[in-house]
Order: structure tokens, then sequence, then C-alpha cells
């Protein structure tokens, strides 16, 4: 049930961040042509994949309790910071993450900046982007697979959920030919948000010396109730966002990490 | 500030945003709700609910801190 539960939360951790880096390589490929382009996207997975190589062999040897207390203690941090910005916008209180919003940005971004060459870049704006965005979108990505691989002693797996992530986003946004916009990204972050903050507090609590009643059970009950207590916020705020005046509409941040 | 301190600044701000986020409150609960369970479970006292229960109310802190944030703005 872990290994499955592992691959689903990496396979849609990772398809999330990779649908927005899509927006923002296509944006630029499209607007600046794609040898560039594509030479940031793969000097990006290549730091990527350098970091997991890095990082995987460490913590190997890290004790299990130790691993499991700090890994939950990050775990819960960042899985509830997914959570909060997905119950805001799922009660109104955020503007929904737009990818059709935010690629049209980016293609005038892009159309409008200058153009040099360095070294083997024909086009160092267009590089630094695709590269930026890659990177800074799958860090996180890297963390969730690191950290969940590690405590499930799978590594491998958790890659393998990542790659066909990458892989299934790559494939649609060439079919699409477009920004991925009709993928219910608010709802994957949601559910991930709900996942992160489960396995943090089920192997958190492990960590500092809790023994769960159930033992691995128990991480079902924990995701039930951080699901329903999330659905109940939500209810909540729509009720208290209806009754406010309304106000100029939010603004779409640029380029968030999550 | 030379060159040097500008980038360990940006560096150590990337590091921050990236893992404390936008709610400081949130990090800084999380640690003390670890290191009351550690406390517990030493103690041989049941521990398994403490760390659940705060996460949902840090998380219900954290909600009425953004809402009331987006309301004054």
């Amino acid at each position: 049930m872990r290994d499955a539960l592992l691959v689903l939360v990496v396979f849609l951790a990772c398809a999330v961040e990779a649908v927005e880096a899509l927006t923002i390589v296509l944006a630029v490929g499209v607007s600046r042509g794609w040898r560039s382009a594509v030479q940031g996207v793969a000097a990006g997975l290549l730091a990527l994949a350098v970091i997991v190589a890095a990082l995987s062999p460490t913590l190997i040897f890290v004790p299990l309790g130790a691993l499991r207390l700090v890994v939950g203690g990050l775990l819960l941090i960042f899985g509830l910071g997914w959570l909060r910005k997905a119950i805001l916008r799922a009660s109104g209180f955020k503007a929904l993450h737009d990818e059709d919003a935010i690629y049209a940005r980016e293609l005038a971004a892009a159309r409008a900046a200058g153009r040099t060459r360095r070294a083997a870049v024909d086009d160092w704006y267009a590089f630094t982007l695709s590269f930026k965005g890659v990177l800074l979108e799958g860090l996180e990505v890297v963390f969730i697979v690191v950290t969940f691989g590690a405590n499930q002693g799978s590594i491998p797996l958790a890659v393998l959920g990542a790659g066909i992530a990458v892989v299934v986003v790559t494939v649609a946004g060439i079919a699409v030919r477009g920004p991925l916009g009709r993928v219910p990204e608010n709802t994957l972050k949601f559910a991930v948000g709900i996942l992160l903050t489960s396995f943090g507090t089920f192997w958190g609590a492990e960590g500092a010396g809790a023994h769960w009643p159930g033992a691995d059970a128990a991480l079902l009950g924990v995701i039930a109730v951080v699901t329903l207590t999330a659905l109940g916020f939500v209810a909540l705020l729509r009720r208290a966002h209806g009754r406010q005046i309304p106000g100029p509409p939010p603004v779409i941040e640029p380029m968030e990490v999550t | 500030m030379g060159a040097l301190g500008r980038w360990l600044r940006s560096f150590g701000a990337f590091w921050w945003d990236f893992i404390v986020g936008d709610d400081w409150r949130v990090a800084a609960g999380v640690v003390a709700a670890l290191a009351i369970t550690a406390g517990l479970a030493a103690a041989r006292v049941p521990a398994w609910w403490f760390l659940p229960v705060t996460v949902l109310v840090l998380l219900g802190v954290s909600l009425r801190r953004a809402i009331r944030r987006a309301s004054t703005r």
C-alpha cells in the first residue's frame, strides 16, 4: 500500500510542477525558438538529476528515526503551505492558478526581451528562463522524490513516479501544442497538499518516538482526517467569502514554486 | 555590501522562502509540535495524537491570518 501511495504522491506532485514548467518553456520556445529553450530544459533536468544523485546516497546513512523526524517536519511545512493555498483558492480568497493567463504573460515578456549569445547558447534569455523554470519547479519534486524514496527505502520507485509524470505532461504538451490549461491543477495541488501533510504527520510522529495505533494502517486514518478537515475549511471559508463585499480581482502570482 | 555578501543574502533568502514559505509561524509551530511529541514519547505518555491535532490547529490559524491579511488589503 505504501509503495502505491509513494508513486501516487510523487506522480501528482511532479505532474503539477511539470505543467507549470511546461507553460514557461512553451512560451519561451514559441516566442524565441526551440534550440536555446531545449538546451535550458536539458541543463535544468541535468542539475536536478545531479541533486538527486548527490543527496540519495547521503540519506541512506542517516538513521531511520532521525530521517523520519526531519523529513516529516519538512513535509509538514511544505504540505501545510500547499494545503493552505489550495484551500484559499478553492474558497475564492486567492486567484486560481491560470496556466493560460500565465502563458500569455510569459509570451509577452519573452517577445519583448533582447537577444544575446553566450558560449554555445544562441539566445541566453531563452536558455536561462527555461533552465530556471525547470530547476525551480523541479526542486520541490526532487525533495519529495528523495525524502519519500529514502523513507520507503525505494528511491528508484519514487524516481519512476516522477519520470512517468514528466513523460505524460510532455506528451500532452506536444499533443495540445499549448499550455495545459484544462488540467485540474488546483484540485491536484489540493490532493498533493493533503498527502504531504498526512505523510509528514505520520513520519514526523514516528520519528519523534510516537507509536501509531494500528501501525501503518493509521496512515489511512490520518489521510481521512486531514481530507475531511480541509474540505470543512473550504466549506466554511466559501460561506465567509460569500458574505464579504466583492473587491478587485486578485492578482495571479508570477512563477510560484508550489 | 560586496558581491559575495549580496549573493549570500539572496542564496539565504531563496532557501528561507523555499523551506519556510509564506508563514514562518507554521514552520515554528511544526518544530515545536515535534519537540513536544518527542517529549511525550520519552515520558512514555501516548503521543501519537498530539501532532495531528496541532497540525490541524496550525492550518486553521494560518488560514485565518491569510484571510485577515486579504481582507485588510
